[in-house]
C-alpha cells in the first residue's frame, strides 16, 4: 500500500478547455466542448446522460477518436508531457504503459479467436522486453492479483468460454499489467450482473489504490460514482456542468449549491425507501450551454 | 471473491477436446455421405431424362431390333430403375464411369488427364487472386473512402466487368505475342510435349519432382498467363469481400482494446482484425476456388489448354453422356472437397465453431 499522495505532488493529467468536434457532411458535431479538469492520483468519477461526452473524453485522452473527428484542447499534459505536441508513436507507446483503459462489455472487447492469455501476455510484450516465457509468468500473476483462482486454466480459455465477470477481470488483467498510471474505466461494470459488479468494482478499486493509480471511471450510475469515487464531474451536452466532492451528491444540506442539473439527475432516480407516485423527467436549459 | 458461478461453464482438457473433434468429423463425414448420394442420384436420374438414347450412340440408327436388345440388355436397362441406380453406384465407387465414345478412353483415364490441368490453373489463380486481392481488400477497408479505396474498387469492377475471353486475348497478344515475355497457348512447348511422366498429372509439379528445370519453366512460362487471367476474376471477388468483412472488424471493440493496449496499427489491422475477418472469408475463397475448378471454359478455349471445362463441353457438344455425367460427378465431388476443406479450416481459425 502506497501512502495517498501529497498535494504538492505534481498532477498525473492535466487538461484545459479539451474539445472534440466531428466534422460531418451535415456540419459540426460537438461531442465535447471545453471541458478542463486536473487529476491526481485520486478516483474521479464523469456522469453523465448518454451523448453527454464522456466517453469521447475518455478516447481523447488516449487519441483514440476515430478518423473525421479532431481533438483541440489550450493544454493536454501528462506527468509533464505535453500530448498535443506529442508525436503519434509516443501517444501510441503511452497507451497501455502509461495511461490504459477498461471497456464497457467483455464478450465485444475480447479478440475472440485469441486466448485470453494470449491477449494479456500481448499488452505485457508491447511495451516491456521480455520473451514469452516470461510474459506468461506475468500473465498468470496478473490474473491471480484480479482473483482468478486457476490462473494456469483460464489462460488458455477463449473469450467465448469465460463468463461476464471473468471476462471484466481477464480485462482489467490485460489493461494493467503494464502497470499504467492512469487507468480510465468507460462504465466497467454496466454489461454485468448486479451481483459480480461489487465484486469488479472491488477489485478495481483494490488495484488502484494499492498501485497509486489515478481512476477516471465514467458512469452513468449516479449512486455507483457517489460511493466509489472522490470527486464527481457532472457533465452535459459536452460541457461540466459542475465539479464536486462525490460525498456532496447525497449531502442534502448542500442542495443549495448544487447546480440545477444535478439537481435534475438526482431527482429523477427512483427510491426504495422513499417511493414516488411519478419520476421528475429532466428539465435542460439551453443557457447551460452557451 | 471468487464464487463458483463465477469458473467457465465448460472445462477444457484434452480428453474434451478430442472427444469434441471426433463429433464434429462424423458430422462431416455423415453430411459429405449424404450430399454424396444426392449427387450420385441426380447424375443418375439426368442419365434417363435426357433425349439421348444411350442403346442407339452404340448401335447406331439401322440397327436391327435384336442387335438393338442385346445391346440394351448389355447396358442393363432392361431391368427395373432402382436396380440399374444400385449398378451404377457400385460402378462409381469401383471407378468405372464408363467409356467415352468421343475419345474412346475410359471416362476416368480422360479425366484423370484433364483435371490436373484445370487443378494447377485454378490453385494457381486462387492463390495469385488471394495474395493480391486480401491485402488490396484490407487497405481498402483502412483507409476506406481515400484513394486506396478508390483503386481498389476500380481494380475490382475491371474484374468483373471486362469479359474474361477479351482480357485473355489481349493478354496473349501483349505478353506472347509482342513482348515475348511467356509461351503462349498450351500446356507446354511442342519440345516438351510428352516429355514430363506423369506422377501427379500437373506438369510444373511433376518436373520440380523429375529435376527437369528447363521443362519446368517451360510449363511455368504457358501457366502464368491463363492463371493470371483466373486470378484477376478471383482478386476482384475476394478483395471485395475483404473490404467489406474487414470494415466490419475494424468497428468492434476489441480492435478499440487493442489500441488501448498500445499495439502498432501494423498489428491491430494485419494480427488482431484480419484473422476475425478470415472466418468468413475462408468461405467466400472455398467458393470462389470450386469454381474455377469446374472448370473455365472460356478461359481453357482461349489458351488452349487441356482442362475438364473444355472436356465436359465438347462431350456435351457431341452427345457423349459418359463423359459428361463423368465430368458433372467430378465437378460434383470437388464442390464436396472443398466445402469439407473451408468447413474444417473455419473451425481452426475460429475457436467458437470448435
Amino acid at each position: 500500500m502506497r501512502a495517498p499522495d501529497t498535494p504538492t505532488e505534481q498532477p498525473l493529467l492535466e487538461l484545459d478547455n479539451l474539445r472534440v468536434n466531428f466534422h460531418t457532411a451535415t456540419g459540426i458535431v460537438r461531442a465535447v466542448r471545453g471541458l478542463s479538469f486536473t487529476l491526481g492520483r485520486e478516483r474521479l468519477g464523469i456522469v453523465g446522460e448518454s451523448g453527454s461526452g464522456k466517453s469521447m473524453t475518455g478516447r481523447a485522452i488516449l487519441d483514440l477518436i476515430p478518423h473525421p473527428g479532431e481533438v483541440l484542447a489550450d493544454r493536454m499534459v501528462y506527468r509533464g508531457q505535453d500530448l498535443l505536441t506529442m508525436d503519434k508513436r509516443t501517444r501510441r507507446k503511452l497507451r497501455g504503459r502509461h495511461i490504459s483503459m477498461v471497456m464497457q462489455d467483455p464478450k465485444f472487447s475480447l479478440n475472440p479467436v485469441q486466448t485470453v492469455g494470449e491477449q494479456i501476455a500481448e499488452a505485457y510484450r508491447v511495451h516491456h522486453k521480455a520473451s514469452a516465457r516470461e510474459a506468461k509468468q506475468r500473465s498468470l500473476a496478473m490474473l491471480e492479483q484480479v482473483q482468478i483462482r486457476e490462473p494456469g486454466r483460464v489462460y488458455e480459455l477463449y473469450p467465448h468460454e469465460v463468463s461476464g465477470g471473468m471476462g471484466q477481470r481477464v480485462m482489467i488483467a490485460m489493461m494493467l499489467i503494464a502497470e499504467p498510471d492512469i487507468l480510465i474505466a468507460d462504465e466497467p461494470t454496466s454489461a454485468l450482473d448486479v451481483t459480480v459488479q461489487l465484486q469488479i468494482l472491488k477489485i478495481l478499486d483494490d488495484l488502484v489504490t494499492q498501485r497509486g493509480m489515478g481512476l477516471i471511471f465514467i458512469s452513468h450510475d449516479l449512486h455507483l460514482v457517489q460511493s466509489f469515487c472522490d470527486r464527481v464531474i457532472v457533465m452535459y451536452g459536452g460541457k461540466a456542468m459542475e465539479t464536486l466532492p462525490a460525498a456532496e451528491l447525497a449531502d442534502e444540506t448542500a442542495r443549495s449549491r448544487r447546480h440545477p442539473y444535478t439537481l435534475g439527475l438526482l431527482g429523477c432516480l427512483p427510491d426504495l425507501d422513499h417511493p414516488k407516485a411519478k419520476l421528475a423527467t429532466l428539465t435542460r436549459d439551453p443557457a447551460w450551454l452557451a | 471473491m471468487t464464487s463458483v458461478a463465477e469458473t467457465s461453464p465448460r472445462k477444457s482438457s484434452y480428453g474434451g477436446a478430442a472427444r469434441r473433434w471426433s463429433a464434429i468429423v462424423w458430422r462431416e463425414l455423415s453430411t459429405v455421405a449424404i450430399t454424396m448420394f444426392g449427387l450420385l442420384l441426380i447424375t443418375f436420374l439426368i442419365a434417363r431424362v435426357v433425349p439421348i438414347d444411350p442403346v442407339l450412340a452404340i448401335v447406331g440408327d439401322n440397327a436391327r431390333p435384336d442387335v438393338y436388345d442385346a445391346a440394351r440388355a448389355e447396358l442393363g436397362l432392361d431391368k427395373p430403375l432402382w436396380q440399374q441406380f444400385a449398378i451404377y453406384i457400385g460402378k462409381v465407387f469401383t471407378g468405372d464411369l464408363g467409356r467415352s465414345v468421343l475419345t474412346s478412353n475410359t471416362v476416368v483415364d480422360d479425366i484423370k488427364r484433364v483435371f490436373p490441368a484445370t487443378l494447377e490453373l485454378a490453385t494457381l489463380g486462387t492463390i495469385f487472386g488471394c495474395a493480391i486481392g486480401i491485402p488490396l481488400g484490407v487497405l481498402a477497408a483502412v483507409y476506406q473512402g481515400r484513394w486506396p479505396d478508390q483503386i481498389a474498387r476500380v481494380i475490382g469492377l475491371f474484374g468483373y466487368s471486362i469479359p474474361i475471353f477479351w482480357i485473355g486475348l489481349m493478354a496473349l497478344l501483349l505478353f506472347y505475342a509482342k513482348l515475348g515475355w511467356v509461351a503462349g497457348p498450351g500446356r507446354v512447348g511442342v519440345a516438351f510435349q510428352d516429355f514430363v511422366t506423369p506422377i501427379t498429372g500437373i506438369v510444373v509439379i511433376d518436373a520440380a519432382l523429375e529435376g527437369e528445370w528447363e521443362a519446368f519453366w517451360d510449363a511455368w512460362s504457358h501457366l502464368i498467363l491463363p492463371s493470371s487471367v483466373l486470378a484477376l476474376f478471383s482478386l476482384a471477388y475476394v478483395s471485395r469481400m475483404a473490404r467489406s468483412f474487414m470494415i466490419t472488424e475494424l468497428q468492434q471493440q476489441y480492435v478499440i482494446a487493442a489500441r488501448v493496449k498500445g499495439m502498432s496499427e501494423f498489428r491491430v489491422i494485419w494480427r488482431h482484425a484480419l484473422r476475425n475477418a478470415f472466418v468468413p472469408l475462408i468461405t467466400v475463397i472455398a467458393l470462389s476456388y470450386a469454381h474455377l475448378l469446374e472448370g473455365s471454359v472460356l478461359t481453357e478455349t482461349i489458351f488452349a489448354w487441356p482442362g475438364l471445362g473444355r472436356y465436359i463441353t465438347n462431350s456435351l457438344l457431341n452427345a457423349d453422356m459418359n463423359a459428361v455425367l463423368g465430368g458433372t460427378l467430378v465437378i460434383g465431388a470437388v464442390f464436396i472437397g472443398v466445402n469439407l476443406l473451408s468447413d474444417i479450416l473455419g473451425r481452426l481459425v475460429d475457436p467458437r465453431t470448435r
